[in-house]
């Protein structure tokens, strides 16, 4: 057990080539050492992003289905202005950091890049997402990985990473809208409508992805939550560090 | 037929002064939203250009657009039917009938190859070679692609022509179909509306009369002064929708207030049209001021884009009228439930392996 890898260690020590999400098959009995898996940067723009959809959901809930009228005259409040605002600021920085993330997934390692696609065509990715599955219905064991499994990758991709870009795509679209049919907006986002339609369908499909993101980030939490407590190494923390700790 | 007398020739051989016609050159400029010195410009138009032929056909259609258009004010429709414009064929209103009628079409199309306007109001049906819109013995489609052939440029009156409009609403039996789609090699300006603005009719006509041109336009082909903002963005009563004031249903207070109808399902925060700038009936009202929704008649498909007076778009396949907000609610509650029923197990099988137990150590090894 006092065999530890070392954060030096090349990951070539630790990973077993051929594997699909870096598979780590350490030998029997050793414990491997931590590893460092979400860059400062990586982790901020985590963080951030929750932030801003946080807020993005309960605004946007809030414009498709508004609160009950105060009453009085109009110039005594602003309530649906400031829930707009927050939406539309909110919004701004989710793309802002979406970008980011995307330079990351350019100049990025391969755990910055692993959100970003799937490798449909692989047999063996597919393999190792149905072990993943047969672990979570209580069979079978899957194998550890230094960033996210095949299963997690899937998901990350299919119900966050897809629907982040179609909310961002339809919303900065609905923005354009409102900021005018001749401004640059438009001309960068204004072809959703001949993609999507009327804005009437813009705005459900808006609606469908927040959804979708909303659905992901409730499992989301209860898996790494569950992985922290159950698995033999770090989810929630590696999050906060950067640190991948094996147990 | 010979040559075209101009729009001034005409007016002043009907006995209306040189000071009237500048007033009116001055009105149309105002109504276009240009700068004063293009008074002068049209007035040249006028006094210089031959009055441009107007073949205008009737489609699939209510006569909606029609029936708007002789209601403009400024200019009034007598004046751009009979004077700016030579409108030689249009079968609503025409004295001609029958073979006479048809004939004027042919006369048109011969004598003014490539500069007569095809106005088009309905669209064409093309199921069944057409056979559900037969004007004058022949299908429609046929019509429509005779006559645009030599046209200089297309209108597509309304949103029948523009977008399809309610005989295109699912599941559209006739195969009813906007006329860019079977006109392909033309300009076509777009006026949607169900029915358009009668100024907005009558003002692009204006335009190209007095520039020899079609207006700017949109993406979408729809002229940007008229169609560039949407009913929201110019409505009386977006203070209250910036406020959160928002009428719940049509008989409550807020209704009586003059609240936003945002919550009852107002399309005007997605609908590109001029109605609350130019208004209705020479500029009395238009449906907001009325109490009542914009539908987003102006809009292609409005008639699919869910319940008129709900704020949100249903899906149809989830039975009865389920929002993305109701559906998207459940799933997650489902999902949610899954998770504790999944944490539940998990906590059995980790009492189980528990504690300290190396087997599950190795296990993972």
């Amino acid at each position: 057990m006092s065999e530890k890898y070392l954060p030096s260690t090349p990951p070539e020590a630790r990973v077993r080539a051929g594997h699909f999400g870096e598979a780590i098959m350490p030998p029997a009995g050793v414990i491997p050492g931590p590893v460092y898996v979400y860059t400062a940067g990586i982790r901020i723009w985590h963080w951030v992003t929750m932030l801003a959809i946080i807020a993005l959901a309960v605004t946007g809930y809030f414009i498709g289905s508004p609160l009950p009228s105060i009453g009085g005259e109009a110039y005594d409040a602003y309530l649906f202005g400031w829930i707009r605002f927050t939406h539309f600021a909110a919004g701004m920085i989710l793309g802002v950091a979406f970008l980011l993330r995307v330079y990351a997934f350019i100049v990025g390692g391969h755990h910055a890049r692993q959100i970003f696609y799937i490798p449909f065509w692989s047999i063996g990715w597919w393999k190792e997402v149905f072990a993943e599955v047969r672990w979570y219905l209580f069979m079978g064991q899957p194998k550890e990985y230094i960033g996210h499994n095949p299963l997690a990758q899937f998901a990350m991709f299919t119900m966050f990473m897809l629907p982040l870009i179609v909310l961002l795509l339809t919303g900065f679209a609905l923005y354009a809208e409102q900021m005018g049919i001749n401004t640059l907006w438009y001309s960068l986002f204004g072809w959703v409508f001949v993609v999507l339609g009327e804005s009437m369908t813009v705005r459900l499909w808006h609606g469908v992805a927040m959804w979708v993101v909303i659905i992901f980030s409730i499992v989301h939490m209860y898996m790494a939550i569950r992985e922290d407590m159950t698995h033999r190494q770090t989810a929630v923390s590696a999050m906060i560090s950067g640190w991948r700790f094996f147990r | 037929m010979g040559r075209q007398e101009t729009f001034y020739e005409l007016i002043r051989r009907q006995g209306i002064s040189r000071r009237n016609f500048l007033k009116f050159c001055s009105l149309s400029a105002a109504s276009l939203g240009l700068a004063p010195h293009f008074a002068g410009k049209i007035a040249h138009a006028m006094e210089t250009k031959p009055r441009v032929p107007v073949l205008w056909l009737h489609g699939l259609e209510c006569t909606c657009c029609t029936e708007s258009f002789i209601r403009s004010a400024h200019p009034l429709a007598k004046d751009v039917i009979l004077s700016m414009v030579s409108l030689d064929y249009d079968d609503t209103i025409m004295a001609a009938a029958g073979h006479q009628a048809e004939q004027a079409i042919e006369d048109v199309m011969r004598d003014y190859k490539g500069q007569y306007i095809l106005a088009v109001e309905g669209n064409p049906p093309l199921a069944e070679d057409g056979i559900f819109c037969i004007p004058g013995g022949k299908p429609f489609v046929d019509k429509l692609k005779h006559v645009a052939a030599d046209a200089a440029a297309v209108i597509a009156w309304g949103s029948c022509a523009s977008w399809g409009c309610v005989q295109a609403a699912k599941p559209n039996p006739t195969q009813a179909t906007p006329i860019h789609k079977v006109i392909k090699n033309k300009p076509i300006v777009k006026v949607p509306g169900c029915p358009p603005i009668a100024e907005v009719m009558t003002g692009v006509i204006t335009y190209y009369v007095t520039f020899g041109e079609l207006p700017a336009l949109d993406k979408q082909g729809r002229p940007l002064m008229f169609y560039s903002q949407r009913v929201h963005d110019k409505c009386y009563r977006r203070c209250h929708f910036d406020a959160g004031q928002f009428a719940e249903t049509f008989d409550d207070r807020g209704s009586r207030e003059g609240y936003c109808l945002y919550k009852v399902g107002c399309r005007g925060p997605t609908t590109y049209n001029a109605c609350s700038t130019t208004r209705w009936n020479e500029g009395v009202s238009f449906p907001i001021a009325s109490g009542h929704g914009c539908l987003g008649c102006s809009e292609p498909d409005f008639w699919d884009n869910g319940p008129f007076y709900e704020r949100l778009q249903t899906f149809p396949q989830f039975g009865a009228e389920a929002t993305a907000n109701r559906i998207g609610a459940t799933a997650a509650a489902v999902v949610g439930v899954g998770i504790a029923a999944h944490a539940g197990l998990t906590a059995l099988r980790q009492a189980k392996v528990k504690p300290n137990s190396p087997a599950e150590t190795d296990k993972r090894a």
